[in-house]
C-alpha cells in the first residue's frame, strides 16, 4: 500500500509538514456565508486551501500562552503560569476549566503556546531546502545565481515544469542551470563559495562555520520573485521561516501526564523534551544578557539546537538519541507518527472493531446454507442492542434477570441519556427496577440474529456475506460446506471473522444486500457460486444412476432426513428409483434440459419437476457450472434456490451415509490384460524414442521450422512420452470398474481425475520442469547412475512405474525435484498475483456503470461506451448470455 | 523487406473513421458529454497519419468484440 500510492506531485512543503514539521500549517481561507440563525451550527465553506509554513507571526498569533519557565507545578501541585503545563494550554485534570476557552476536560481540545528562542535554530527537516537556497543564491546580494535575462527567458518555462514534475524536480533543474553558470554572481559579480553540511544541522561555507543567524539573514535577502523559482509560494512560505526564532509548544492535551498509583506524577516524553528546551533557552538568555564569553554561549546554542532537533526526531542518524533516566530513548514527534506502531498505521489505518469474533471454522452440513454456527462462549460476549418498548418489556426483563453469565441473558443496559450500565449479579436487581421504554438492552446473540461472516483475503463481494446465527456448543464457527467455495475456505485450520451489526439500519442493510442467497449468482460469470461439493456430488451421482432403487419406506425416511416431510411426490410403488427420489426436491413445474459429464447418460432432461434421464454430477450441481441451479434461481427466486441447494446437498450426503462410501487400494488394481497392454504401450514408446534418438544421431531427423535439431528431438520425445501417459490413462479408464468408488469420484467430478487413477495404477509419466524434460544435475547427465549423454526417457525424468508399485530411486528423485519446484512456484506466485490483483482493484474502484450504460470514472469521463461492450449485467444473465430461445418459448407457448 | 509496412492494413487493426461535425455533435448530445470526457487518441498516433485530423476531432473505431460481436468506440484527437 505504502509504496504504491505516493502521489507524484505533492508540494514539497506538504510532504514535509504532513509527517514532520509542527510549524508548517495549512491555512484555510474561508468565505463567510450569510449569517445563520443562532440555533443552527455556524459553518464556513472551504473555497481554497493553501499549503505553507508557519511564520513566526502566525506562531505567536495562534499561541495562547508564552512559556518562560521549565517548572511544571508549584508547591501545591498547581500548574505554574508560563510553565509547560500552563492551564491556558488546555485541561487534562478532571474538574478544572480551561483558562482559554472555558470548557471542561474532554471538551477542550487544547491550545498552542510558544517560546521565543534566544538564538535562531535550524529546523532539522528543512536542512536540504535551506542548503539549496544557500547554494543557489548570492552570498552578498541574495539574488538567485541566474542572470536576469535568463530568468526572463526561462522563468515561466521552469514554473510550468514545476507544475508538471513537482517542486523537487524543479529545484534540481535550477541547480543544474546554476552549476553551469560558474562561481560568480551574475548580478553583483561577488565570488561564491562552496557550502557544505556536517550532518545533521551544521553548515559550513568554505570550511568556516556559518551560524543560524547568518543563514537567516541570507535567506531573508532572497526576493519574493526568486523564491518562486525555487517552487515556493512566498506568501505562504518565506525561506527564512525554516530557521526558527519562535517555536510553538503543543497543547497539553497531546502530552498528558499520568498519575501513578503512588500518587507521583509522570510526564509525557514530549513534556520532558520541551522542559529541556525551555531550560536551555532560559540559560542561553541569561548568559547572553550577562555578557558571558562567546564559547559558553555557543556551547549552549549547540545544546539548544540538539534538544530542538531531537524534539522533532529522536532517531537522527548522527545524533545520540535523548534518553530517559532509565536509558530508554524518548518517543518524540516523528516516532509518534511513523512506522507500524505509529499513529497512521496503528491508529488510523489499523482500527479495531467491537462486536466481532474470530476462530477456526469447521463444517456442518446440517446447518442451512445461510446459517452460521456460533459457539455459545461467543454468544455470551457478542450482543445485539434491543430497544425497550411497552410491548417487549416483559420479554427483555427475562434477559436481564438471567444476567451476563446465563445464556441467553444480557450484558449491558443503556439509559436514554446514553449512559451504559454493566449488568452484574449486584446490578441486575436495580436494572430491572429502573428499566422502562426508551432504554436499550444489549442482549446475548441468539438464533436467527444477523451476522456478517468473512474470510480473508476479501477479494470478492462474496467474501463477506450475511448469515443467520445458530448458537451451538463447542468452540468453532461452523458453516455449511457448500459456502466454502465463495469464501475459498477449507477446514485445515482456516479462521474466519464474524461481525454483529448494531443498529436497525445496519441489520436491515446486511440482510437486504449481503444475505447468502442475495449473493448466489456471481457477477463474474452469471452462474451460482454455491453448489454441491465432494461427497454431495458423489452421493447424487449414485442416487440418480439408472440402477439405483430403494424401498418406498426407506426413500421416505431418506427424504425426511433431508427435510422433506411430505412424501406425496414419491410415486406410489413398492420400490422407487433414485431419480424419483431426487425429483421430489425439484419444483413441481420445473423443466430443464442440459448435459452431464458422464458418457452413459449425457442428456439431462427434467420435465415438469421430474428427472427423466441423465445423472446429476458436477456439471449440474457443482458451483460455477451448469444452468440447472441458475434456472431454478431465475424461475423461483433466491429463497427456493438456496433451499434447493441445501436439500440436494443433504440428500447426497445422506445417500452416501446409508450406502457407505470409501476408497481402497484395490480400486487401483488392473486386470492382467490391461497390465500387459500398458507394458506393451510403454515398451512401444520407449522404442519410438530410441528410434528418434537414432535418427538424430544419423542426421536423418528433420528440424521443425524455427527450431534447432536438438530442440526438435526434445519436442518429439516429449510428445511421444506424453502420448504414452495419456494412452495409459485411457486404457486404465476403460478397463476400470465404473462402480468402484474411486471411479465414481472421478466420473462424477467430485474429486480426482482418471489421470490421477492412471498414475496410481499404471504409470506416473514424464516429469516436466518448466515445460521441458529434466536436464539439470551433473555434466552431460542428470544423475550419476546414468551414462553421459544418455537421451533416453529414464535418464530425463520419465517415471514408468506407478505409485502403487513404487518408484525407482532415480524416479523418486525426479518426482521430488518437480514437486519441490511446483511448491516453490505456488509459494512465490500467490503473493505476487495477490498484489497485482489489489492494484487492479484499487485502480478500478471508482468506475461505475451509469444509467445510459456507459462506464465512467469518478470525474465522469467515459471509459467504455457500453458496459462490457454488450451492456449485459452478467449477474442477471445466464452464464453471460441472454437465452433468447428460452424466453421466446416461455412467452409464446410454454 | 525495407518496404514500409502500412499498419492500417494489418489484419488485427480495427477500422478508424473520422466523424463529421454533425455526427460529432450528435455523439456528444447522445452521451451528454463534452470532448474532454471522451477517451483520447494522440495526434501523433500512426492510425491518424494521412487522415488530416485536428485536435478536437472525433475518431470512430469499429472493432470486433468477444462479447458483442462488433463494437463502436470513439476517441477525441488531442495534441501530442
Amino acid at each position: 500500500m505504502d509504496e504504491e500510492e505516493k502521489p507524484e506531485a505533492i508540494a514539497e512543503e506538504t510532504e514535509l509538514e504532513e509527517a514532520k514539521a509542527p510549524d508548517a500549517a495549512l491555512e484555510v481561507k474561508a468565505e463567510k456565508k450569510e449569517l445563520i440563525e443562532p440555533e443552527h451550527p455556524i459553518y464556513k465553506q472551504v473555497s481554497e486551501l493553501t499549503f505553507g509554513m508557519l511564520s513566526p507571526m502566525m506562531i505567536k498569533k495562534m499561541a495562547s500562552a508564552k512559556i518562560v519557565t521549565p517548572e511544571l507545578y508549584d508547591k501545591e501541585g498547581y500548574p505554574v503560569d508560563g510553565g509547560l503545563m500552563d492551564i491556558r494550554l488546555g485541561v487534562i485534570d478532571p474538574g478544572l476549566r480551561c483558562k482559554t476557552c472555558g470548557s471542561k476536560l474532554k471538551e477542550c481540545v487544547g491550545h498552542f503556546g510558544y517560546i521565543a528562542l534566544a538564538r535562531p535554530i535550524i529546523h532539522l527537516n528543512f536542512v536540504p531546502i535551506i542548503l539549496t537556497h544557500l547554494r543557489c543564491t548570492c552570498r552578498e546580494c541574495g539574488r538567485i545565481l541566474i542572470a536576469q535575462d535568463k530568468i526572463d527567458k526561462y522563468g515561466e518555462k521552469l514554473k510550468q515544469f514545476g507544475m508538471e514534475k513537482g517542486e523537487e524536480q524543479m529545484r534540481k533543474k535550477v541547480k543544474e542551470i546554476i552549476s553551469k553558470a560558474g562561481g560568480k554572481c551574475p548580478h553583483c559579480k561577488a565570488k561564491q563559495f562552496k557550502i557544505t553540511v556536517e550532518k545533521p544541522t551544521t553548515i559550513f561555507e568554505d570550511d568556516k562555520r556559518i551560524s543560524p543567524i547568518e543563514i537567516r539573514t541570507r535567506l531573508e535577502k532572497i526576493t519574493d520573485s526568486d523564491v518562486e523559482l525555487f517552487g515556493l509560494n512566498p506568501k505562504a512560505t518565506r525561506p527564512e521561516w525554516m530557521v526558527l526564532t519562535v517555536m510553538p509548544i503543543p497543547p497539553v492535551t497531546m502530552r498528558p501526564s499520568i498519575t501513578l498509583e503512588t500518587g507521583e506524577r509522570s510526564e509525557d516524553d514530549l513534556t520532558h523534551k520541551l522542559g529541556d528546551i525551555v531550560r536551555i533557552n532560559q540559560r542561553l538568555f541569561e548568559n547572553i544578557n550577562a555578557g558571558a564569553p562567546e564559547i559558553i554561549v555557543e556551547d549552549l546554542w549547540d545544546l539548544l539546537q540538539y534538544h530542538i532537533t531531537t524534539f522533532f526526531d529522536n532517531e537522527v542518524a548522527q545524533l545520540p538519541p535523548a534518553r530517559h533516566r532509565s536509558g530508554q530513548p524518548l518517543k518524540t514527534l516523528t516516532e509518534r507518527i511513523k512506522s507500524k506502531e505509529g499513529r497512521i498505521r496503528h491508529n488510523l489505518v489499523g482500527k479495531r472493531t467491537n462486536f466481532s469474533a474470530r476462530t477456526v471454522i469447521s463444517p456442518d452440513p446440517m446447518l442451512d446454507i445461510n446459517e452460521v454456527g456460533v459457539p455459545e462462549i461467543m454468544a455470551l460476549k457478542l450482543t445485539v442492542p434491543e430497544r425497550v418498548t411497552e410491548w417487549n418489556m416483559a420479554h427483555l426483563k427475562k434477559f436481564i434477570e438471567r444476567g451476563p453469565k446465563k445464556y441467553p441473558g444480557a450484558n449491558y443496559i443503556i439509559r436514554p441519556d446514553g449512559k451504559k450500565k454493566k449488568l452484574t449479579e449486584e446490578t441486575i436487581e436495580q436494572a430491572l427496577e429502573e428499566l422502562q421504554p426508551g432504554y436499550v438492552v444489549e442482549r446475548h446473540l441468539m438464533d436467527g440474529d444477523i451476522a456478517i461472516f468473512n474470510r480473508q483475503p476479501s477479494l470478492h463481494r462474496m467474501s463477506m456475506m450475511c448469515h443467520r446465527v445458530s448458537v451451538l456448543p463447542y468452540k468453532t464457527l461452523r458453516l455449511n460446506p457448500a459456502v466454502c467455495f465463495p469464501y475459498n475456505a477449507d477446514f485445515d485450520g482456516d479462521e474466519m471473522n464474524l461481525h454483529i451489526p448494531q443498529t436497525e439500519e445496519a441489520i436491515a442493510e446486511a440482510e437486504i444486500l449481503m444475505l447468502v442467497q442475495k449473493q448466489l449468482i456471481s457477477p463474474r460469470y452469471g452462474l451460482s457460486v454455491i453448489g454441491c461439493v465432494q461427497d454431495a456430488i458423489s452421493g447424487n451421482y449414485i442416487l440418480t444412476q439408472k440402477s439405483f432403487a430403494m424401498k418406498r419406506e426407506e426413500a421416505i425416511d431418506l427424504l425426511a432426513q433431508v427435510g422433506i416431510t411430505e412424501p406425496s411426490r414419491l410415486p406410489r410403488k413398492e420400490t422407487v428409483t433414485g431419480k424419483e427420489i431426487f425429483s421430489a426436491l425439484l419444483p413441481e413445474d420445473f423443466s430443464y434440459s442440459g448435459r452431464s459429464k458422464s458418457s452413459e447418460e449425457p442428456d439431462v432432461i427434467i420435465e415438469s419437476g421430474k428427472l427423466i434421464s441423465g445423472v446429476m454430477d458436477k456439471n449440474n450441481l457443482g458451483e460455477g457450472s451448469g444452468l440447472l441451479l441458475r434456472n431454478i434461481h431465475k424461475k423461483y427466486g433466491e429463497q427456493v434456490a438456496v433451499e434447493f441447494i441445501g436439500k440436494v446437498f443433504r440428500l447426497g450426503i445422506e445417500t452416501l451415509m446409508r450406502r457407505g462410501f470409501t476408497t481402497t487400494v484395490s480400486d487401483t488394481d488392473l486386470p492382467e490384460k490391461t497390465d500387459s497392454e500398458i507394458k506393451r504401450l510403454l515398451e512401444a514408446s520407449r522404442l519410438e524414442v530410441e528410434e528418434l534418438i537414432k535418427s538424430y544421431k544419423d542426421g536423418t531427423l528433420e528440424a521443425f521450422p524455427g527450431r534447432k535439431l536438438r530442440e526438435t528431438l526434445e519436442l518429439k520425445i516429449m510428445e511421444v512420452l506424453n502420448r504414452a501417459r495419456n494412452e495409459a490413462g485411457i486404457v486404465v479408464a476403460k478397463s476400470a470398474d465404473r462402480s468402484s468408488h474411486t471411479m465414481i469420484m472421478a466420473l462424477s467430478g467430485a474429486r480426482g481425475t482418471t489421470i490421477n487413477l492412471a498414475q496410481m495404477s499404471a504409470t506416473v509419466g514424464q516429469q516436466a520442469l518448466r515445460a521441458k524434460r529434466i536436464e539439470k544435475g551433473y555434466k552431460y547427465r542428470t544423475l550419476s547412475c546414468f551414462e553421459r549423454n544418455d537421451m533416453g526417457p529414464e535418464a530425463h525424468g520419465f517415471i514408468k512405474n506407478c505409485f502403487k508399485k513404487g518408484l525407482a530411486p532415480a524416479e523418486f528423485f525426479f518426482q521430488a525435484m518437480v514437486g519441490r519446484d511446483s511448491l516453490m512456484d505456488t509459494a512465490l506466485r500467490t503473493p505476487k498475483s495477490g498484489y497485482l490483483y489489489r492494484r487492479l482493484a484499487n485502480a478500478m474502484q471508482d468506475l461505475r456503470v451509469e444509467y445510459d450504460l456507459t462506464v465512467r470514472d469518478a470525474s465522469k469521463r467515459i471509459i467504455q461506451f457500453m458496459y462490457g461492450e454488450d451492456g449485459i449485467d452478467v449477474s442477471k444473465s445466464e452464464a453471460g448470455k441472454i437465452n433468447v430461445k428460452r424466453i421466446i418459448s416461455e412467452v409464446t407457448g410454454e | 523487406m525495407n518496404k514500409k509496412i502500412d499498419v492500417k492494413k494489418h489484419i488485427l487493426v480495427p477500422k478508424y473513421q473520422k466523424l463529421s461535425d454533425k455526427e460529432k455533435e450528435e455523439l456528444l448530445q447522445k452521451y451528454n458529454v463534452t470532448t474532454s470526457e471522451l477517451p483520447r487518441i494522440l495526434k501523433s498516433d500512426p492510425m491518424l497519419a494521412g487522415v488530416g485530423a485536428k485536435p478536437g476531432d472525433v475518431m470512430q473505431i469499429t472493432r470486433n468484440s468477444s462479447t458483442a460481436g462488433r463494437n463502436v468506440f470513439y476517441r477525441v484527437v488531442v495534441n501530442g
